[in-house]
């Protein structure tokens, strides 16, 4: 019974892969001509190598305290110049390239891992679960912005692994209700009835079928969100919240160069420009992808 | 037959879209008459560039779409030399349109009366009162119950085929010469269709207008229409009066479209659809668009591309049996190709 | 639509209520005894107890949040740790500040967005167009408090134009308003941007064209009524957000409104004020967002009844 199951559903599911497959390579074909999204992508992979890489290149200390040049602007030898305990900016911010990104990706990692299965279930089972979950995810929606990390944070105490965990906190949402969404549309499809019809069971149609279909607005989601994600963790540590001195962390910097925004305005300047770079990479990346993704808003 | 006044005549009009660079000839030359108070359908499968021909009359073919040559001359005078401001006065007021969905076709926002009293204001200069009256006078016109209430409401809480009647009565509203209906009943169901074509050749009676009716469904052109151009890829195959066009069809393409349709007056055997598919815009048949499909097609048909040419009785076609350089079977010539039902 | 709007309130009861228990959880989560915290480290038993007594901490939970529930339905969140006074003295004044500062600033995105958006769309692939989606892409990847330290730089440190800290005077609201609202603008202009291309398109535009309507009328009276429904939806979200985003500008332009506060107040563990600032905000976000789905729904009744 199970085994003419799983081989009707697989004729079926092979009808139907025709045009996704196609679709796969328009979206490719899209992608490719999508040059904003390219650089997107590129520069991403760029600052990837940079946060490996660059932290064995760079000649000055990170965190060594070094007072007779403190406050120097930029020059020749410290080409961000120095921050407030004589520290070269430039190589502050090539260390904290990797904690910048570590928290963008784990972050939303985590809320993936707990959202996407909350909002699968919701939408695949419905009822009193679905209603159930999207209450729950209704209450943390209800936190708006930086606010439910910093309640979070509040809670947790201030540290770096606590500021992930805060805004994958607040990713979750997010990631169960467009998980929720595609599920329900995928459900609608015939072909999911027809497959339940001969015997497949629940796991079968969720990873077998509404899995794949749930992907792809997924990973654009996840794409914009590690933008935000930088943002608010930036901003944690800007008041304090997140990583703590003498961690690289640029929002921690830019905290550090408020007090001598009149002496040295360089050291507030380019941890911002830091994050911007960032940021924007993932948010042109992830327009880029849901354009290709969804051709028609392009137009 | 031809001494009646024509109020449009379409002259090897051109409309391309350009897309990523590569022109696409969606109306690649189409010259057509309508006659004043007459019917004229315009008939072709989707993708024939009927309904682009229709846009192009009044120039409502945007971005990336451009009208590259021909004239329309409208009452003798050439719809394409107008500025746009010109042709806005003609928009909805000489010349009106509907479209084939009516669903979305009404601006969601705005309601019934506000929608009719648009274009009274515009071309007539109404103002509330005397627009909504006049509004109230048209829905009634198009047979839409209880108008009063109608005109204050909003799309949504009407259905297709009274917000095709508003369509109707909004096109009307400044008593157009020319109404261009846009496959007007191809979104509605079976009932509606006939009711909303009856009214607008009640219309047409009733104010003396002009009608190109486009559609794909040649019952529609039976029942409504005067003269019928038939389009194929983007031109005109065949001009006719829809006698002539039903009884005897001369052109291969026009003759295949109605050995596909049942009929009724003869028995017959089968239907046959017409073999082969419309070639895809880009990749256009060098001779007659229809050779590749054509069961007469020569060499002639395949390489060199025939003119649309008089035929006698007011009747124009573009193929090559009709011509003396015609160069297949000369028995095809004689006999013509005919409908299967009334086979020798 | 009655019926809608009394559902839509009956969902907002088991929201209110999870958000009210996360909010009184805040510091029954915090590791340690909340009377040890209130007490501070080195507070000797006797005082511990005292603050128990007196905070109901020795009641069940369920209790305990009753009353935490039935005090702040009256803007009763207890006594500030720091000074003793109620919380209320503490939040009300610097209250006004923060809405103020959020409302400015939502008005102030909504003008530019709008603008940048219509203009955007009407000049699609124009160099105007591109270069209102290069700025608004930065906008929208600027973090507001860098944005906010580099106004301060040039305009009042460089130009001396405006006052770099405060509240009140006009040459103080400026900088602000720029800082928390950009971000909020760039977002509602490519919002406003994609919803009028896409209405564009819409067969009833071309209806409206067939009807002799001069271009001008057609995009500013046809399409944008209706591009704007969808953008109203986010105009909600991004007023939350802005509220939040106060507690960054105020820390930047050392404003004492409730978002100052309110980091003061995490830093100090000085748990009621944290309770009654992270609570008013999302009761105050949730309610905004009804009033937006209110109006969305009545908009939206126009195009379909579903």
């Amino acid at each position: 019974m199970n085994q003419t199951a799983g081989e009707a559903s697989e004729t079926l599911k092979e009808k139907q892969e025709n045009p996704k497959i196609k679709s796969l390579k328009d979206f490719y074909k899209r992608l490719k001509k999508n040059i904003p999204a390219l650089i997107g992508f590129y520069t991403i992979v760029f600052l990837v190598i940079v946060s490996i890489f660059g932290p064995m290149l760079t000649v000055h200390p990170y965190d060594t305290v070094n007072l007779s040049d403190r406050l120097v602007g930029p020059s020749a030898e410290y080409w961000f110049g120095t921050d407030h305990m004589g520290r070269d900016i430039f190589t502050r911010i090539i260390h904290g390239m990797s904690l910048t990104l570590m928290v963008g990706f784990f972050s939303v990692i985590l809320g993936g891992v707990v959202g996407v299965p909350l909002g699968i279930v919701s939408g695949y089972y419905g009822g009193r679960l679905d209603n159930l979950i999207m209450r729950f995810m209704d209450v943390l929606l209800a936190f708006p912005g930086i606010l439910l990390a910093l309640a979070i944070v509040s809670v947790l105490g201030g540290s770096l692994q606590n500021v992930i965990i805060a805004v994958a906190i607040y990713a979750i949402p997010g990631f169960a209700r467009i998980a929720r969404g595609s599920t329900l549309a995928t459900k609608k499809l015939e072909y999911v009835d027809a497959i339940k019809a001969l015997g497949a069971t629940d796991n079968r149609v969720i990873f077998k079928h509404i899995m794949p279909n749930v992907l792809s607005p997924l990973i654009v989601n996840a794409t914009l969100y590690i933008a935000t994600a930088i943002l608010t963790a930036a901003g944690l540590s800007f008041l304090g919240m997140g990583a703590q001195p003498p961690t690289p962390e640029w929002g921690a910097m830019l905290n550090d160069g408020r007090d001598y925004m009149y002496q040295a305005g360089h050291i507030a300047f380019f941890p911002g420009v830091a994050i911007v770079v960032v940021v924007l990479a993932f948010n042109i990346f992830g327009d880029g992808l849901r354009d290709a993704l969804d051709p028609k808003m392009k137009k | 037959m031809k001494q009646e006044e024509n109020i449009l005549e379409v002259k090897d009009l051109r409309t391309s879209f350009f897309i990523e660079g590569e022109e696409v000839k969606a109306v690649d030359g189409v010259t057509f008459d309508v006659p004043k108070g007459q019917t004229l359908g315009i008939v072709g499968e989707s993708g024939s560039g009927k309904s682009i021909s229709a846009l192009s009359i009044l120039q409502l073919i945007g971005h990336p779409g451009k009208i590259v040559g021909g004239e329309i001359n409208f009452k003798g005078e050439n719809l394409l030399d107008f500025s746009e401001k010109q042709i806005r006065q003609i928009r909805g007021n000489k010349i009106s349109m509907i479209f084939q969905e009516p669903m979305t076709s009404l601006n969601p926002t705005y309601t019934v009366g506000q929608q009719i009293r648009e274009a009274l204001k515009i071309h007539q200069g109404l103002g509330k009162q005397k627009g909504t009256d006049k509004a109230i006078e048209l829905l009634e016109l198009v047979g839409i119950p209880s108008p009063q209430k109608r005109v204050t409401q909003y799309p949504f809480e009407l259905s297709g085929g009274m917000r095709q009647r508003v369509m109707i009565a909004m096109a009307l509203a400044c008593n157009p010469e020319l109404l261009i209906a846009d496959e007007p009943t191809t979104a509605l169901d079976v009932t509606i269709q006939a009711q909303i074509l009856e009214l607008i050749k009640e219309l047409q009676q009733e104010i003396g207008m002009s009608v190109i009716m486009i559609t794909h469904d040649l019952g529609v052109v039976a029942e409504t229409c005067d003269y019928v151009a038939v389009m194929y890829c983007g031109k005109v195959v065949e001009y006719a009066d829809v006698r002539t066009l039903f009884k005897n069809p001369r052109h291969p393409y026009t003759v295949g479209l109605l050995n596909s349709l049942p009929r009724s007056d003869v028995d017959q055997e089968e239907l046959i659809p017409i073999k082969g598919t419309v070639p895809p815009p880009h990749d256009m048949p060098e001779g007659c668009r229809f050779a590749p499909r054509c069961p007469f097609a020569t060499d002639l048909c395949h390489n060199h591309l025939p003119e649309l040419k008089d035929v006698g009785d007011g009747e124009q076609i573009r193929c090559w049996i009709y011509t003396d350089e015609w160069d297949g079977d000369p028995e095809v010539k004689v006999y013509e190709p005919e409908r299967t039902s009334e086979n020798k | 639509m009655t019926t809608f709007i009394i559902r839509r309130l009956l969902q907002l009861i088991p929201v209110l209520i999870g958000v009210t228990i996360l909010v009184f959880s805040l510091m029954h989560l915090t590791p340690g005894n909340p009377a040890m915290i209130l007490a501070g480290e080195n507070a000797p038993d006797a005082t511990v107890q005292a603050i128990e007594q007196r905070l109901g901490l020795n009641d069940p939970l369920p209790i305990q949040y009753f009353n935490f529930l039935a005090d702040a339905i009256r803007l009763d969140f207890g006594v500030s740790m720091r000074d003793n006074l109620p919380v209320a003295d503490h939040v009300m004044p610097r209250f006004w500040v923060t809405l103020e500062l959020a409302i400015y600033s939502t008005i102030f995105s909504i003008f530019l967005g709008l603008i940048a958006g219509i203009v955007s769309a009407v000049r699609q692939y124009t160099i105007s167009d591109i270069s209102i989606m290069i700025v608004a892409l930065f906008g929208l990847s600027m973090p507001n408090f860098w944005l906010g330290l580099m106004l301060i730089q040039y305009f009042s440190i460089n130009l001396g134009w405006f006052d770099p800290t405060g509240w009140g005077s006009p040459n103080q609201l400026v900088l602000p308003i720029i800082t928390l609202g950009t971000a909020g603008a760039a977002i509602i202009a490519r919002m406003t941007r994609s919803s009028m291309l896409d209405v564009i398109q819409q067969d009833y535009i071309r209806t409206a064209r067939a009807k002799g309507v001069r271009e001008r009328y057609v995009v500013y009276k046809h399409a944008l009524k209706n591009a704007l429904i969808p953008v109203v939806t986010v105009i909600g979200l991004q007023f939350g957000a802005l509220l939040a985003g106060t507690v960054l500008t105020e820390t930047v332009f050392a404003i004492n409104g409730m978002g100052r506060l309110l980091i003061d107040s995490i830093q100090a563990r000085d748990f009621p004020v944290v309770q009654a600032c992270v609570l008013i905000i999302a009761v105050i976000f949730v309610l905004v967002n009804l009033i937006v789905d209110i109006s969305y729904r009545l908009l939206n009744k126009r195009i379909d009844l579903d």
